[in-house]
């Protein structure tokens, strides 16, 4: 099992809703260590995929591995064991309303471990949200914060527990530009901090570009292209043209970006 | 036609495996009690303004008609026992659960269905935390205890405002009212209560938590489903109740046998 690069496969992933098919055979590699960027008009069912791969849903068939276990063929009660190293930073950042920051951020710690002290969970929630920058929120209600301190925050419930993959909703959706470079900063930060595998699902261009190692365009239920960053831009597909002509970037900015180091 | 009809039997089917679920969860790993204390407290201690309310005027107006429709044939004798079956087997188990119904299950389906298209839920799961286990379970356990406990109050209350209106009102002497309850009040009467109450406990606790957590469509879809789950609670709570009279009613012998020989 070591041998196999693959943290994550995906084979032959079928999905339908009622008489919508939404993933028609579906297959993806994700390797070991790398920032994945699922790159897709709304409506693709990429955040279906991603709900597969997480074990929240159940595909009608093909599998999904995650680390050499098939969450898709296990039943419900195993997968949440399963899925306890993984984590999803949702669109709507999904904070849990009823708690205050600091209690969502401790949630898991609380749930998985009863051993742990409350002085080392207030460490490790102080932490978390001074990484993603929100120092002294932890007595605030999520309704009491933005948009884009929500998704922050939202981080920090992930990071707190140290996940070994993660999975990114549309990170930047809905926020503005300089949130969205924050946004984008941040998860090269967990990604460098924490050497996890994660796979980022987004609409936009330019995130894409900046916090991808490999690229994969999501069309018609299907994974249509795949390839490292620098070359991905070369690729002559119509889809993605109309990306890049609609987010409204030159040749020389993409080559730019593509050319920018991450984590430098 | 066909198909609304299938698509009913399968939600009735979903229904049933989901309390299912929920039991064989609760059993298995029992909620953390700071979870179910909230719950308690929530749908126990909160809702006693409004079942004491609805108890006692309750009370009030059955005492009343009791007093003056039984007068014109000499039987005022019979207002406090009047209240007091009326109270215990009928109306305290089903109107405690009526505002049950409307004061924690309208909130429960509508926090729990917020929680479902706001991707809560589905946090949750991505945390390995089970929904059923986390939300579910402690409700479940919650209700099913405080509804019997509230039921009793609601008949207290009830019985007092009888009293009142009886002895205060229409001036019927105090013994009058009372003394007929100890011979003809049965342990009959207080388990058929609180079966039924704990029944509607069940039925309040699970059909509103089942809609919360099956919710589709956005805030109209929180809407949709909460005012369904509650038009669902009354109809099989007044189902169930006519339902569950009959059963007691032909188990008479066999539980007032039960008693009688262990208590």
């Amino acid at each position: 099992m070591s041998m196999n690069p693959n943290m994550i496969e995906v084979r032959n992933l079928h999905k339908s809703y009622g008489n919508l098919q939404v993933l028609k055979d579906l297959n993806l590699d994700v390797i070991k260590g790398e920032t994945l960027v699922i790159l897709g008009r709304s409506g693709v069912g990429k955040s279906v995929l991603l709900r597969q791969i997480l074990g929240i849903e159940t595909p009608d068939s093909g599998y999904v591995e995650v680390d050499g276990q098939r969450i898709s063929s296990m039943p419900l009660s195993k997968r949440y064991e399963a899925v306890k190293s993984m984590g999803m930073l949702f669109q709507g950042s999904a904070l849990f309303d009823s708690l205050d920051i600091g209690e969502n951020t401790a949630f898991y710690l609380h749930q998985h471990n009863p051993k742990m002290g409350e002085e080392e969970i207030d460490a490790r929630v102080a932490e978390a949200l001074r990484m993603v920058g929100l120092e002294g929120v932890e007595q605030k209600m999520p309704s009491d914060l933005s948009g884009g301190m929500r998704k922050r925050a939202a981080l920090a419930r992930l990071i707190v527990y140290r996940p070994r993959v993660l999975l990114y909703d549309e990170p930047t959706t809905g926020l503005d530009p300089i949130t969205a470079g924050q946004i984008n900063d941040l998860i090269n930060k967990t990604q460098e901090e924490l050497q996890a595998t994660s796979i980022v699902v987004t609409h936009d261009v330019r995130s894409a570009l900046e916090v991808g190692d490999r690229l994969a365009l999501h069309f018609d239920g299907k994974i249509a292209e795949i390839a490292d960053k620098e070359k991905f831009f070369k690729i002559n597909e119509p889809t993605l043209h109309q990306f890049y002509e609609h987010a409204i970037m030159s040749d020389d900015f993409i080559n730019h970006l593509t050319k920018k180091v991450k984590h430098a | 036609m066909l198909h609304t009809m299938e698509s009913y039997f399968a939600a009735v089917g979903d229904y049933i495996l989901f309390i299912l679920r929920v039991v064989w969860v609760a059993i298995r790993k029992p909620p953390q009690w700071a979870l179910l204390r909230d719950q308690m407290f929530e749908i126990g201690v909160m809702s006693l303004p409004v079942v004491a309310v609805t108890g006692f005027s309750t009370g009030m107006v059955l005492s009343a008609q009791a007093y003056f429709q039984l007068s014109d044939y000499g039987l005022v004798s019979a207002t406090g026992l009047m209240v007091t079956k009326a109270m215990m087997v009928e109306l305290g188990p089903v109107l405690t659960a009526f505002m049950i119904t409307g004061r924690v299950g309208a909130a429960m389906c509508a926090e729990l269905g917020t929680m479902r298209v706001t991707e809560q839920i589905d946090a949750l799961r991505s945390m390995a935390v089970n929904p059923l286990q986390y939300l579910v379970a402690p409700r479940f356990i919650a209700g099913t205890i405080m509804l019997p406990l509230l039921t009793v109050f609601s008949c207290v209350m009830g019985i007092l405002g009888g009293y009142l209106i009886a002895v205060g009102y229409y001036n019927l002497p105090s013994n009058s009212f009372l003394d007929p309850l100890p011979l003809h009040i049965s342990s009959f009467d207080f388990v058929s209560g609180i079966a039924k109450s704990i029944a509607f406990g069940i039925i309040i606790i699970t059909i509103s938590c089942y809609k919360g957590m099956t919710t589709r469509g956005g805030a109209a879809g929180v809407g949709r489903s909460t005012t369904n789950s509650v038009v669902i609670c009354y109809s099989v709570i007044l189902i169930s109740n006519f339902l569950l009279t009959l059963a007691l009613n032909s188990s008479y012998d066999y539980i007032q046998d039960f008693f009688n020989r262990w208590l």
